[in-house]
């Protein structure tokens, strides 16, 4: 290293070292960790609750609970860029001058050198068979390079120079993951929209926020299905969804799990489903001592009088999971008895046990007799604009491993003497960037080739 | 032959072949090394065939999918891939000695899912979100990334029993050169990098396409992240002085660890959206 640098350079330098990308690697791998074991974006309840009071303070400040996203997180981001740049820009122009030399020299004495020279013995002289070598090294690996030396001839052919060039796509495909992805942070968003069964809605709320997002378009929920296997196990959710624009309907279309909606850049994905309150109920009204029963179909926020005078009754609402003395006993409707002396209380009425309302004893008793059953539509809306930029970083990733990992620049040399017996002695070996045993291993099989031609 | 009659033999005859691997290096007995190699690939005959009835059965039974749906197909699966990659690089490379470093993988995977009481090996449905073409995709890439890396650790087992200066008559004589362990142990590396690559790719266009999210930093998708850093650290460390040999192989270990946690940590310990291998 250089004494007397401008700080300029000292940072240059400081951004240039592979040992920078080490530290910064293994930190990353270290840290990330913490966010598998600690829970990431709960409230502050809960991790009262997980870590107590000490340790969640202590997790709030490190942002442990949204680590992924904590500015010291972000930051170390930040240096494996810059070094990654930094270093890619340092070492392009060597190895811009290596994939294009002014002009392609070899060193016969470095080849004769190497430790994977092979020699054999060929009886056959050296005219016959030069030309069939050159032919065969063109024709297997490239151009072919010849000298007459005084011991004899040597040959040189080489390939895949340019294949140099894979680890700058491999680092250059990170930069455009993390620009795709911060694109996609910055322009996108995920919300989540719950649609009964015939509502329709042009927001979604993003998550955690309740944030409402404009969609662009308004989107209907025609249907919702659910099937299952004999098992019990859920096998496919289906919404039938309509698209509509400026009061018109554009589209209707099915989504299930893995088979989303996309339109105008939004993605509609399904991702859960639920009861929704159904508009009315036919209820039995028993009155309790003689059994008179009355049918009556009540709306939602309906109020009727109760038989024979006795007072009035509203159907408040309804309940997806109705906690009676810390049972859950599933969906159950509300609803509320003034009586004619003015005494209100309020009574539920679960689906599952129709004749509940009895046990209340009371001059009246509702029973559930039947009610439309209707499903909400649990929808997962995004939107990402990164993710082109994602999509390609992957294709060059892989397309840049593969050449850096399965290709290689390989040259060989072959040299070819004459001995006493007029019989041809060679002389073979090669180098290359990487992987010298498969390059042995590729020699050792020429040299079975040569032997036959 | 139905399929778990086909995998339980595939289990005995990976132990058989792990027996003749292993006795071959200590009785340095080359013909032991061979017919091993024999074993092994009777055995990887009887596991593709295992699979292919698994498959075929669970379209009888009207559920119709990948023989990858639960812990134990792939353990199953994860015992193939590590055994056709060995046995390319037996064929390719002439050297069978290192099979006693490899064979007792592929026999310890399918055991594991044939014996551990936690596995439950009955075909059952897929649940509505591992119904994607995806699914063999990346779980196909994944774990030959998985067996990339289990036979790099195999190898890298080498360098801490094999000695300096073993002499002649030592039955670590028989061991590939130093130089060869460090070319095998890198390309097995570079071999699972690759394909893990691909994993978390198809692992992201698939949660893409069905959560509308490539990326949302489930434990099993950070963990596999994290493995994949390991590996990349490895590679770059190899280009500083001082790191090869046993150094290197130090954290070719520790890669595979990570694997391990990615592979059943994260099912056991953690909770997320991946509910299998
Ligand atoms: C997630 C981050 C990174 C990944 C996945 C990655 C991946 C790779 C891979 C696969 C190779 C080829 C290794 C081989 O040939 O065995 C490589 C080489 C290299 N990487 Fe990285 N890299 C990353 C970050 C960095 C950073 C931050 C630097 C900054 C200094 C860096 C500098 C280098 C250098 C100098 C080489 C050698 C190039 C050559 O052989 O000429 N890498 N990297």
């Amino acid at each position: 290293m250089k004494k007397n640098q401008t700080i300029p350079e000292k940072i240059w330098q400081f951004f240039c070292s592979v040992r920078l990308a080490v530290y910064t690697l293994v930190i990353i791998a270290a840290t990330s960790i913490i966010g598998t074991v600690i829970l990431q974006n709960g409230t502050q309840q809960q991790y009262i609750n997980l870590y107590g009071e000490a340790v969640s303070n202590l997790i709030k400040v490190f942002n442990f609970d949204d680590m992924y996203h904590a500015w010291w997180f972000l930051f170390l981001i930040v240096i494996l860029c810059i070094n990654l740049i930094v270093c890619s820009i340092e070492r392009l122009s060597i190895t811009w001058k290596i994939i294009f030399p002014k002009q392609v020299k070899f060193n016969p004495e470095r080849f004769r050198k190497l430790k994977n020279l092979e020699i054999f013995t060929v009886n056959k002289e050296t005219e016959a068979i030069f030309g069939n070598y050159e032919s065969f090294l063109s024709k297997t690996v490239g151009k072919v390079l010849k000298k007459q030396t005084e011991s004899g001839t040597v040959m040189y052919a080489e390939k895949g120079r340019w294949t140099r060039i894979g680890v700058y796509v491999i680092h250059s495909s990170i930069i455009l993951l993390i620009i795709g992805a911060l694109i996609g942070a910055i322009f996108g968003f995920k919300a989540s929209l719950q649609l009964d069964e015939g509502a329709i809605s042009d927001v979604a709320f993003l998550h955690n926020k309740s944030v409402p997002v404009n969609i662009g378009f308004s989107i209907k929920c025609n249907d919702f299905d659910v099937k299952f296997y004999d098992t019990g196990a859920p096998e496919e959710y289906r919404s039938t969804l309509a698209i509509i624009e400026n009061g018109k309907e554009s589209f209707i279309e099915d989504i299930r799990v893995n088979h989303p909606l996309r339109y105008k850049g939004i993605n509609i994905f399904q991702s859960s489903y639920g009861t929704a309150r159904p508009d009315s109920v036919i209820f039995d009204i028993i009155t309790q001592p003689d059994k008179g029963v009355i049918s009556k179909t009540i709306k939602i926020g309906q109020e009727i009088q109760l038989p024979e005078d006795q007072g009035l009754f509203k159907l408040e609402g309804f309940l997806p999971h109705f906690d009676f003395r810390g049972n859950n006993l599933g969906e159950a409707f509300v609803g509320r008895i003034t009586q004619k002396d003015g005494k209100s209380f309020q009574i539920a009425l679960p689906v599952k046990y129709p004749t509940f309302d009895k046990m209340r004893k009371g001059v009246f008793a509702f029973v559930v007799k039947d009610f439309e059953k209707k499903y909400y539509t649990g929808l997962q809306i995004t939107k990402d604009p990164g993710v082109w930029y994602v999509y390609s970083g992957f294709i060059l990733m892989i397309i840049g491993c593969w050449i850096t990992f399965f290709m290689s620049h390989q040259s060989y040399f072959i040299e070819i003497k004459k001995d006493k017996d007029n019989n041809s002695n060679i002389s073979i070996s090669g180098t290359t960037n990487r992987n010298s045993q498969g390059l042995k291993l590729k020699i050792k099989k020429m040299i079975i080739k040569l032997k036959d031609i | 032959m139905d399929s778990s009659l086909a995998l339980s033999l595939t289990t005995f005859i990976y132990a058989l072949a792990s027996v003749f691997y292993i006795g071959s290096f200590t009785f340095k007995k080359q013909i032991l090394a061979k017919t091993g190699f024999i074993v092994l690939v009777t055995g990887f005959v009887l596991n593709t065939v295992g699979i292919i009835l698994r498959w075929i059965e669970s379209y009888q039974m009207g559920y119709g999918h990948a023989p990858f749906a639960n812990m134990y197909e792939s353990l199953v699966f994860f015992s193939w891939t590590v055994a056709i990659l060995y046995i390319f690089v037996e064929l390719k490379y002439k050297e069978s000695i290192i099979g006693a470093f490899a064979s007792p993988l592929v026999f310890l995977a399918i055991a594991y899912a044939s014996l551990s009481p936690d596995i439950n090996s009955k075909i059952t449905p897929l649940i509505p979100a591992l119904k994607s073409n995806w699914l063999i995709a990346h779980v196909i890439t994944c774990f030959l990334g998985y067996a990339g890396f289990a036979l790099a650790f195999g190898f890298s087992i080498i360098y801490f029993v094999k000695p300096k200066n073993p002499d002649n008559t030592s039955i670590f004589s028989k061991l590939p050169s130093e130089d060869l362990i460090d070319e095998l142990t890198y390309q097995m590396v570079v071999f699972g990098f690759l394909f893990l690559t691909i994993g978390i790719i198809t692992g992201a266009v698939w949660a893409n396409s069905a959560w509308g999210k490539y990326w949302s930093w489930d434990p099993k998708e950070t963990w596999s992240l994290i493995t994949w850093f390991v590996y990349a650290i490895f590679m770059h460390l190899r280009m500083m002085k001082g790191w090869h040999g046993r150094n290197l192989a130090w954290v070719s270990i520790i890669g595979f660890i990570a694997v391990m946690f990615t592979y059943f940590g994260v099912n056991y310990l953690l909770s997320g959206l991946h509910s299998y291998g």
